[in-house]
């Protein structure tokens, strides 16, 4: 390093090399983050624009654009919604278990083991879906339409493959555990010690401490893991791909076998036989997909800081 | 309302750790009774032992008798949670909670009972709490806004209402000027009096002054050596500690001699 230290500069500290690199890589690497999402962006843009208007037999029988995207995102948010329903108390009970309830010698094998799901390929989820869940499935399935059908999520008839929308949401709601609990654990293990005891030694109990002092500290991040897991639900291919068997057309029905498949796994199953125009239109639903996905990611980043900045005043 | 405690040769574990060995005393009701001594002499932890606040460690446990107006505080019959609700406890740090407004906070303890207040009763409970910890005047006309809004010492002074909003029979405080400046520290020092008609009040402190200003009673521990468990060297009442203290080691710590 040179020492060419001017008088003008003499007031003001001179940053030493190893900020300066480290605050460049920072820089770099928060940079590259926004570069990627745009250049997915700008990939998805220009490529599945034209998938938007094309002649109506590239649509199937739903001959506009809107009319083929519908029922796909519809039975992507049914997955999710169904997988998020499952996981998120699960997962939370799972997370609280691990950092509050259980003593440490078994709270770290159950944390092991959960984040193990997490190394599960989905493809193995898929295999297992088919194979023995949806199968184990089938009475479930038979009973509920039997008993439950004057609901209209289980109107029937009942799957006898039991590879519907409720077996897919099931699996990934296995699927998104793991990174909901994670990221429930770490944020309910880092509670301020003090605000526990401030509730503890009011006479609260664990479980109305947790309300107390755990919730209201851990609530963004608890969102930010929902989220997460709703990325997950949402994006999931493989094993949607394989479990569900998708009928097309936009129904509640859970159990039966008339559901429309999600879009990454209808991607999925048409890209490789594509015609080039029939892939813009696959990527035009991938576009819809991230914009979906961005919305619902901004939506909650919204709710939780709105609520933080009352609280902030 | 205010009840007394006898200590009955106490001993404090964690784990297999014994940190606090043979405490006896008798704490008197409506007085203030002070705990010094040097660092990790386990002060706070036998103050902790008082309403089983210790508990929240895992794997810490006691031996011997802790009486309040003649009831074992151990007995296994004895609901921790309950004991909480009757011994309140000021930390070091003041702990308001960040999501809550004042008035909430004032109520948290009530709020835990799980009877539904009417909002008059909830209101008189805020204000005779907020006037005990002489805080009302500072915060009447910002009840709503978060407790964390408010300075260090008016956020000690909110959790000492919120510690008296439920009546307990005992106050613990744990060090509850250390994080403070001179004049916060001397509103809680002028309201530790004023609680004191009402409160049995016990108090640790790592300030001798402060002990020798507040309290009625004081009990000095040391550890016998280093990695030996702490221990009660003297208890006495205040003056007497402090003008001619039966204990050399009490006057040595006192007379700023060590520790």
């Amino acid at each position: 390093m040179a020492t060419t230290v001017v008088a003008e500069d003499a007031g003001r500290a001179k940053p030493r090399l190893g900020d300066r690199v480290f605050s460049r890589l920072a820089l770099v690497a928060g940079i590259a983050i926004l570069a990627a999402l745009a250049a997915v962006f700008i990939f998805l843009a220009i490529e599945g624009v034209p998938g938007l208007a094309k002649p109506a037999e590239f649509y199937g029988s739903a001959s506009t654009f809107w009319g083929y995207v519908a029922p796909l995102l519809f039975g992507t948010v049914l997955a999710a919604v169904i997988a998020l329903i499952v996981a998120v108390p699960l997962a939370w009970g799972i997370a609280l278990v691990v950092s509050h309830y259980a003593p440490k010698r078994i709270a770290t094998p159950i944390a092991y083991l959960i984040d193990l799901l997490a190394a599960v390929p989905s493809v193995v989820f898929g295999l297992w879906g088919i194979s023995v869940l949806a199968l184990q499935l089938r009475p479930a399935y038979a009973w509920l339409d039997d008993h439950m059908g004057w609901l209209p999520f289980f109107a029937g008839p009942a799957s006898g493959t039991g590879r519907t929308i409720l077996t897919a949401g099931l699996v990934l709601a296995i699927m998104i555990l793991p990174i909901i609990t994670a990221i429930s654990r770490e944020v309910f293990a880092q509670t301020p010690r003090l605000h526990e005891e401030a509730a503890l030694a009011l006479g609260a109990t664990r479980w109305e401490m947790i309300r107390m002092a755990v919730f209201p500290y851990a609530r963004s991040g608890m969102v930010s893991a929902v989220m997460l897991g709703l990325g997950r639900a949402l994006g999931e291919t493989m094993a949607v791909a394989m479990v569900l068997s998708a009928g097309g057309g936009i129904s509640f029905n859970l159990i039966s076998s008339s559901n429309p498949a999600s879009i990454a796994s209808n991607i999925a199953s048409n890209y490789k036989e594509g015609t080039p125009g029939k892939i813009q239109v696959l990527i035009a639903t991938g576009l819809v997909l991230f914009l979906v996905t961005f919305l619902v990611n901004f939506a909650a980043r919204w709710v939780v800081q709105r609520s933080e900045r009352r609280l902030a005043r | 309302m205010a009840k007394s405690i006898t200590v009955d040769d106490l001993d404090i574990y964690y784990g297999d750790f014994l940190a606090v060995q043979g405490v006896s005393m008798t704490v008197k009701a409506r007085s203030v009774t002070a705990f010094i001594g040097p660092s990790g002499c386990g002060k706070s932890t036998f103050l902790r032992s008082l309403n089983r606040m210790h508990e929240v460690i895992p794997g810490a446990r006691v031996e011997g008798k802790v009486m309040v107006d003649g009831q074992s505080l151990y007995d296994s019959a004895v609901d921790p949670v309950a004991v909480r609700r009757q011994i309140g406890m000021v930390f070091q740090r003041p702990n308001p909670f960040p999501t809550m407004s004042i008035y909430e906070n004032v109520l948290a303890g009530n709020r835990l009972n799980a009877k539904k207040m009417k909002k008059s009763e909830a209101d008189d409970i805020v204000e005779r709490s907020l006037k005990g910890a002489n805080l009302w005047n500072e915060v009447k006309d910002r009840l709503g806004k978060p407790g964390m809004g408010l300075s260090g010492g008016q956020q000690q002074r909110l959790c000492i209402a919120r510690a008296i909003a439920v009546e307990p029979q005992v106050l613990l405080m744990d060090e509850p000027c250390s994080a403070l400046d001179p004049i916060s520290t001397s509103a809680i020092e002028d309201l530790i009096h004023e609680l004191k008609s009402d409160y049995t009040i016990v108090i640790v402190t790592h300030n001798m002054q402060q002990a020798a200003r507040v309290s009625d009673e004081t009990g000095f521990f040391n550890l016998k050596a280093a990695g030996q468990p702490g221990h009660l060297v003297e208890f006495n009442s205040t003056q007497k500690m402090f003008a001619n203290p039966d204990n050399e080691a009490t006057e040595a710590y006192i007379s700023g001699r060590f520790g």
